[in-house]
């Protein structure tokens, strides 16, 4: 017979307050951000003619990638039923939806007119991948909370569809961030884009990023609400985490080789990824080095099976190669001038030809930030009033069989050693 | 769409001596005070054009496309047009940056050259062979393409493109997604960053802060009949600006008769600009 | 404690809908304003009351011509707006929606509706590149037609 998980409400203590007032700071230095660069225009960002997408995108396309990873939690006890995952499920929704809440808060103050966004929702152009993924982003709303509600409702009538709508939230969210990789794989113009790996490229990052962010919520819910938390539980999510990074550095690693095997692509792969400039560093140090390798080797050492914090590191670390590699895609990818006459030198007033320059302004990190913080907020008001946070997620609670039967083959010979 | 009486006009014109295009704007109606400018215009031009003609040769005679006239003010458009060009890259100088001033006089943007923020919407382009050293020196814009990837992309279809070809931006539904700039491979949009002072708007390109803007062909010209500003003010006639459907037209008949490229055509947008020679 | 705030907000809106009631009852020319005009460049599209009510259709009628069909020109052109209703100011220039005499402003301000127009749109003639709006539309055959199509457009017929 299954174990009942039960779940209790947080119990709100000074430190928690205190967190929230923090994130209420935040946003609101996010929105004084937004309100200056609407009322100046973007000449008071970072942002140009060339660098059309900048920090703002940086942060939003992170945290709507992150969004569908996050949800991945659930759907691995979901799905994939694998046992110990399964009272994580309702936190996994429940954030999912903030960390998605946070990122297209970003993208719509970011927008030139974010008062005309009734638009956006009144006026469809269907063969824009923007458009599909407006209805993919709010459909992710509707079907997560469905899911959620198939996982928190009493009534069997209700539960009984709680497979189907982790199902179908699982099959939602690999559509969705097929759609957010599509939005640069699709670019025929951009030298950089155009390249139909970045839909899986996306799917594996999202994997990582979501993972990362939701053992970092995870570890610090836990903690900050003194509920037993098993270290056994956060080593097999770390481990988890260092196949994933693995898995997004191979995509990146397949589309720098494609691009550097027809001779159209030479040029930008080696500005991209070796020519030594910021974007070169970001990718081979941030997050090769920072937000794989690194986290990698601290989530199969040894140390991490005695503690979370070898895991925890290697968790914020993915965070900040993640960060490190969308800004070597978002920013590095426009800066590459557009090829108009291919094999030519061009020379103009509107600098064609040239490489792009950009520095990202603080109104513009503000607002990143601002989505982060509103992702946060939503999680952590979400635990005080719904019951989504385990009273325990000790090793014994959550899966008393781990040592017994691993299902990971290589992983569960470590935990038996 | 446009009637009987357009059409033969247009079959007039398209002779296109000067004279010519003075009957056409007076037999089209003899109210029609604005066509008779027009046509006097075309004249004068012709006139001129003539003088070039006898000395180079070439396209110059063409860029008077009487087709154009076709349309009045408040006839809707008409679908079985495509409205293109044809520039004539031998003839175009480096260092002439007419067709530039033109178009920022006509829709009053007013690039500082080397800005990376201003409104640009047609630049001239130094293209050089390196390993060669053929020079040649263009003008640049928006393309109006046939597949626009500017269109494709766009959420909410404010980045449109009309029944006659040309490809331009519904201001009133841009939210300023600036998706369409990451998608044009020309890089004829530009995002309009900050607020653009009364005195220095113009009444027929409007324009403001937050969202896209790109040349549309000066669609307010030829919907009453005129030609774009750039091709009018090309000292050297190298602009031809057309019908690319009607194969009667100038445009249609000087593309069957020489070579002509498009930029990029690898990636099948299918311009409407063509170049007589590219680099 | 909690009823008799409901109460005396209930009281305050009943209030306020009769005295708005009132105030429309009585409207018309007293309190509302007047648009500056200019009569002797001819008569508006539709008579004034049914401009003031239906000048916002037109506009974005108009406005979706132009842009996809490409219509200019005529009465109902946004520049004739701005040719007939321009106010000068003292030293005799057109004044611009900076100014509270600009003829949007003189209803808008009072009506307090906000419009999305002047961000873009400049809110004078311009001086040299304006002549086809006002050239367009000679021949009275196009003109009632135009019409015929902005009267059948009002009546809810075209859409």
């Amino acid at each position: 017979m299954k174990k009942r998980t039960h779940y209790e409400l947080l119990k709100a203590g000074a430190g928690y307050y205190t967190a929230l007032a923090g994130l209420g700071i935040i946003i609101a230095m996010a929105l004084a951000a937004t309100w200056y660069m609407e009322h100046y225009g973007h000449i008071v960002t970072g942002m140009t003619n060339e660098i059309v997408w900048g920090m703002p995108h940086v942060f939003a396309v992170f945290l709507i990638v992150a969004a569908s990873g996050v949800l991945n939690v659930a759907s691995i006890g979901t799905v994939f039923g694998k046992a110990p995952y399964k009272p994580l499920g309702r936190l996994s929704a429940v954030m999912a939806a903030a960390v998605l809440a946070g990122g297209l808060m970003i993208l719509v103050l970011d927008l030139g007119r974010p008062d005309r966004l009734i638009v956006a929702m009144t006026e469809y152009n269907f063969r824009s991948i923007f458009a599909w993924n407006i209805y993919l982003y709010n459909g992710f709303f509707a079907v997560v909370l469905l899911y959620l509600y198939t996982q928190m409702s009493q009534d069997w009538r209700v539960r009984r569809f709680y497979r189907p709508a982790g199902t179908l939230a699982f099959v939602w969210r690999l559509i969705l961030t097929t759609g957010t990789g599509s939005i640069f794989g699709w670019l025929v113009a951009r030298q950089a884009y155009d390249l139909a790996i970045f839909a899986p490229l996306f799917i594996a990052l999202s994997l990582s990023f979501g993972l990362a962010f939701f053992i970092l919520m995870m570890v610090a819910l836990m903690r900050g609400d003194d509920r037993e938390l098993g270290t056994g539980l956060v080593n097999r999510m770390g481990r988890l985490l260092g196949v994933l990074v693995a898995a997004a550095a191979y995509f990146t690693f397949v589309w720098a080789l494609t691009d550097l095997y027809a001779a159209e692509h030479r040029d930008v792969v080696k500005y991209l990824f070796a020519s030594g400039n910021i974007y070169s560093w970001l990718y081979w140090v941030g997050f090769i080095g920072l937000g794989t390798i690194v986290p990698m080797l601290l989530v199969f050492s040894n140390g991490a099976r005695s503690s979370v914090k070898p895991v925890v590191t290697a968790a914020l670390l993915v965070i900040v190669g993640g960060l490190s590699l969308m800004y070597f895609i978002i920013i590095g990818g426009q800066s590459y001038p557009l090829v108009l006459f291919p094999g030519k030198e061009v020379k103009s007033t509107f600098v064609d030809g040239q490489i792009a320059s950009y520095a990202p302004s603080m109104p513009e990190i503000l607002l990143g930030l601002g989505g982060v913080a509103v992702a946060i907020a939503i999680t952590l008001v979400a635990t005080k009033v719904l019951e989504i946070l385990p009273r325990s997620l000790a090793d014994a609670e959550v899966d008393p069989h781990t040592a017994a039967h691993e299902e990971e083959g290589g992983a569960g010979m470590k935990q038996a050693a | 769409m446009t009637d009987m009486r357009t059409s033969d006009e247009r079959d007039d014109v398209q002779a296109t001596t000067g004279a010519q295009a003075e009957h056409a704007g007076n037999g089209a109606g003899n109210d029609a005070a604005r066509e008779l400018d027009v046509a006097r215009r075309a004249f004068l031009r012709n006139t001129a054009a003539a003088g070039v003609v006898a000395l180079g040769g070439g396209l110059t005679l063409y860029t008077i496309s009487g087709e154009v006239l076709a349309k009045k003010a408040e006839e809707p458009l008409d679908p079985k047009k495509r409205w293109g060009m044809l520039i004539d890259t031998t003839k175009c100088r480096e260092g002439c940056d007419k067709c530039v001033q033109a178009c920022k006089k006509e829709n009053g943007w007013d690039a500082e050259p080397g800005s990376r923020t201003d409104v640009q919407w047609i630049r001239k382009v130094e293209v050089r062979d390196p390993k060669t050293g053929f020079l040649a020196s263009l003008p640049v814009m928006c393309q109006h393409c046939a597949n626009p990837p500017c269109v494709d992309v766009c959420p909410t279809g404010a980045s449109m493109q009309r029944a006659d070809g040309i490809v331009r931006v519904d201001m009133h539904i841009c939210i300023g997604c600036r998706y369409c700039m990451m998608a044009c491979p020309y890089k004829a949009r530009s995002f309009v960053h900050e607020d653009i002072p009364e005195e220095k708007k113009r009444f027929h390109a409007p324009m403001g802060k937050g969202v896209v803007t790109s040349c549309d062909f000066c669609a307010h010209r030829i919907d009453v009949g005129q030609i774009p500003a750039c091709a009018e003010a090309c000292p050297e006639g190298a602009m031809l600006f057309g019908d690319l459907n009607d194969p009667d037209s100038a445009l249609a008949r000087r593309l069957k008769e020489i070579p002509s490229y498009q930029i990029r055509a690898d990636l099948g947008t299918d311009n409407g600009i063509r170049y007589t020679r590219l680099p | 404690m909690r009823a008799t705030g409901r109460k005396i907000i209930m009281a305050g809106l009943a209030g306020s809908v009769i005295m708005l009631s009132g105030m429309t009852a009585q409207a018309g020319g007293d309190i509302a304003p007047k648009v500056p005009i200019d009569r002797t460049k001819g008569e508006c599209v539709l008579p004034g009351d049914q401009m003031r009510r239906e000048h916002m259709k037109i506009l974005v009628h108009r406005r979706d011509d132009t842009m996809y069909q490409g219509i200019r020109g005529g009465k109902a052109a946004f520049s004739a707006c701005l040719n007939c209703h321009m106010v000068k100011d003292d030293a005799g220039k057109p004044v611009t929606i900076e100014s509270p005499r600009h003829f949007c402003r003189v209803c808008h301000d009072f009506a307090a509706v906000k419009v999305d127009c002047w961000s873009c749109h400049k809110s004078v003639p311009d001086d040299a590149g304006n002549i086809n709006a006002l050239k367009g539309a000679d021949k009275e055959a196009e003109k009632a037609s135009m019409f015929a199509r902005l009267m059948n457009f009002v009546q809810g017929g075209a859409k």
